[in-house]
This record gives structure tokens, sequence and C-alpha cells, in this order.
């Protein structure tokens, strides 16, 4: 897991570490079991380290459970997850990690997670694009033909992916 | 008011079926300049619009609102026998199913918009024996349909299509009934025609086909969403593209 899913996790409030486990269940389900809560303390230290997240102090805080580190972003770590926010993932996409990235910018606000899909669509039909010229310029029964095919392939379904989350986001847009 | 550049102007272009609570909106309000050698692709889920729209360009069908230019002149308001001749000879269609004449070889079917325009026999017959040889079915040209495979009997259907030398070529789904060989071969050919200037609407939901556009349109309820243009591409070295290089 990168860590900057973390960060973005943490983009809606300042948050104690398991409340970024319970996100990050909720946004992937069965998938986030694969996650175990040390990571998430490891991947903070560091992050801590680098300067992208800073802990609140505890006396501010009113609760005094032993779990009750509050981590909040710093400048430079706002400034990260925007930057990852826009970055484009093809052409070796995460599908898991994209899908945090539009929960992430929805949960905080940070921004519309169907211009995040529209970017990221345009992309990648230029790439595609680019393929499928790449196929026309092949004689008929190439080798390397059918290389092009199975990328394009791939893109097409990528594609797929990427409408139904449009779809579904700008629905859940509506509705606000 | 036409632009010299652009072939086609839509101004809050509409088209509505029915009344009251059964009103379908199948083209809702949509603006739309298509310019001079472009090739332009519209896409969405099937039941969006993409189809009337395309009717609508090419004069199959008559908007219920807004304003339609074709080059300088103004169409949306034309009489029926206006809008006639200006599908003979303005605009070319490709359909999915071909939409060839069984009974009439290749060289026929091509010869037919022509003679229909009134053009002699003679002429129509060599302008045929032209865009045959242009889509590569110059050996063909006696064969009945049924004779073809499906990429040769649309590119019989496009050689048609360009008869009468339209402004415009507007096809509907044009590789939706072909494998993906024959696919490719549509697609070769229309990048030859689009090369050679030629202005291009292509309505699909294959992405893959979108894609070869200069300027892609996605339709959702009879509007557009979303405007991508493509050309120019990455320009990306290809290995990159497709991500065979570590990164």
């Amino acid at each position: 897991m990168r860590q900057e899913v973390v960060l973005a996790m943490l983009a809606k409030e300042p948050s104690p570490g398991y409340q970024l486990r319970v996100r990050l269940d909720r946004a992937l389900g069965p998938l986030g079991e694969a996650i175990n809560a040390g990571q998430i303390y490891v991947t903070l230290g560091r992050l801590e380290k680098a300067g992208l997240v800073t802990r609140v102090r505890e006396e501010e805080r009113e609760s005094d459970l032993a779990d009750s580190k509050v981590y909040e972003l710093t400048p430079v770590g706002q400034e990260r997850v925007s930057e990852w926010l826009t970055e484009v993932s093809w052409p070796k996409p995460d599908l898991a990690e994209f899908h945090l990235k539009l929960v992430a910018a929805a949960q905080a606000g940070l921004c519309d997670p169907v211009s995040i899909i529209d970017a990221q669509r345009r992309e990648l039909l230029r790439r595609l694009r680019d393929v499928q010229h790449a196929v026309m310029d092949e004689p008929a029964d190439s080798d390397v033909g059918l290389l092009l095919e199975g990328i394009v392939l791939r893109f097409q379904a990528d594609l797929r992916f990427l409408e139904a989350c449009e779809r579904s986001w700008a629905r859940r847009r509506k509705r606000l | 008011m036409g632009r010299p550049d652009g072939v086609v102007r839509a101004c809050g272009l509409a088209k509505a079926y029915g009344r009251g609570e059964a009103l379908v909106r199948a083209v809702d309000d949509v603006d739309l300049e298509i310019f001079r050698g472009e090739a332009l692709a519209v896409t969405g889920p099937s039941g969006c619009g993409k189809s009337t729209l395309l009717h609508l360009l090419g004069g199959l069908d008559r908007p219920s609102a807004g304003e339609l230019w074709l080059g300088d002149r103004r169409v949306d308001q034309l009489s029926e026998r206006a809008l006639a001749e200006l599908r003979r000879h303005e605009v070319g269609f490709v359909f999915q199913a071909f939409h060839l004449m069984d009974e009439l070889t290749a060289q026929e079917n091509v010869e037919l918009p022509a003679l229909l325009a009134g053009h002699q026999p003679r002429q129509a017959r060599r302008r045929a024996r032209y865009l045959l040889d242009l889509v590569g079915l110059a050996d063909r040209a006696d064969h009945l349909p049924t004779a073809l495979s499906g990429g040769q009997r649309q590119r019989a259907a496009i050689a048609r299509a360009l008869a009468n030398e339209p402004q415009l070529l507007l096809a509907d789904e044009p590789t939706g009934n072909l494998d993906s060989a024959a696919t490719l071969e549509v697609l070769r050919l229309f990048e030859a025609l689009h090369a050679g200037g030629l202005t291009l609407v292509v309505v699909t939901h294959d992405e893959r086909i979108a894609a070869t556009a200069d300027r892609l349109i996605s339709m959702r309820d009879g509007a557009f969403v979303n405007e991508t243009r493509l050309a120019g591409g990455t320009r990306g070295r290809l290995a990159d593209l497709m991500g065979l290089e570590e990164s």
C-alpha cells in the first residue's frame, strides 16, 4: 500500500490511527482485510519523520484512550495528497488505489471525483489512440499486431471501469 | 453566419418524441461545431441519442428545435424536397448493416447515388470504378454483396457514400457488424479518407473506434457530457504507453 493512501485517509480530518483503518475497511470492503493495522502505524511513523503528518498534542484531546494519538496533515502533506489525486496511474493502474483516490477526494471535499475520473479517461483515450494507430500500421497477421491487440483490449477494459466510476460518482454528486 | 472552415454548426439542436409524461428528449439542446477535415467521434450507451444526432446532421430527421447549418446554409427549415436534395449531394451515410442492394453488384451499388442525382451513366460508372479502387475493391466490382466479406461490404458501402462527393461522411456504428480484422480494414480506410481531407463523423459505442478520431464527444440522455481532444496523441514512446518498461 502506498504511503499516499494513508495520507489521503487523513485528509478529511485529524484522526487517530485506528480511524484510518476503519475508513480503509469501509472503502475497500473485503479487499481491506489484507491491510494490517501495524502497517498503518509504521506508515504513519514514516510520514511523520518525513514531515507530511504531525501528531496533535495529547493534552489538546479530550479522549484519554491509549490508542488516541491523533495525526493530522502538515501543509506539505496536504500538497502531497493533492498531487497524488491528479497523478495518472495508467498504464499500470492499481484499481484499489484509484478507488481510494475517489473516496478520499469525496470524503475530504478536496476535489470532485468526477474530475479525477475525467482526467484519467482522457489520458487513457490518448494512449488507446496511439496504440490503435500502431495496430492499424501493422500488416494483417503480424505477431506484433496480436500483442498490440492485447494492449488495446486491456485499455478498453480500463475505460469501461472508468465509465462505471463516472456514472456512479456523477449520480452521487446529483444526490448531494 | 457559417464560418468558412465549419462544415456543421448546430445551435440548441433538439429532437423530442412523444408528449407530456411520455416525452423523450432524444437530443437535448446540443451545440456543436465540426470543422472541415475533422474526424469526430460521438460515443455513449445505447439510447443516449447519438444516432438521432447523426440523423439530424444528415437530414434524415428534422430537429424539434434549434438551428443547423451545413457550410453556410441553414438546413433545419428546409422543405422535404430540399432536404432530399441535401442528403443526395452534401452528406454520405454509412450504416452498421451496410444497406447495400443485394440484387446489384458492388459497382452498380456505388453507381446508384450518382444516377439518382442525375449524372450521366458513363460518368457514374467512371466515378464508381475510381471509388471501388480507392477502397481496395477494384477486383470485386462485379460481385454481388452476398459474395463479399463483411469488411468488403462495408467498404463498398463507404464507396457508395462517397459517390456524390459529399462534404461530410456520417457513419453509424460502421464496425458494429464486423470482426476485428474487418474493423481494422474499415478504420484504415477512414484514416486514409481523413488524411485526404474528408470530414468524418462516426457514432460508436466502441472506444477503440472512437479513439481514432481527432475529437471525441460523449453523450448521455441526449446531451453532451464530455469532450476530449485526441489529435496529437500522447507523443510518448509506445513502449512507455503500454507500460512495457519499468518506471
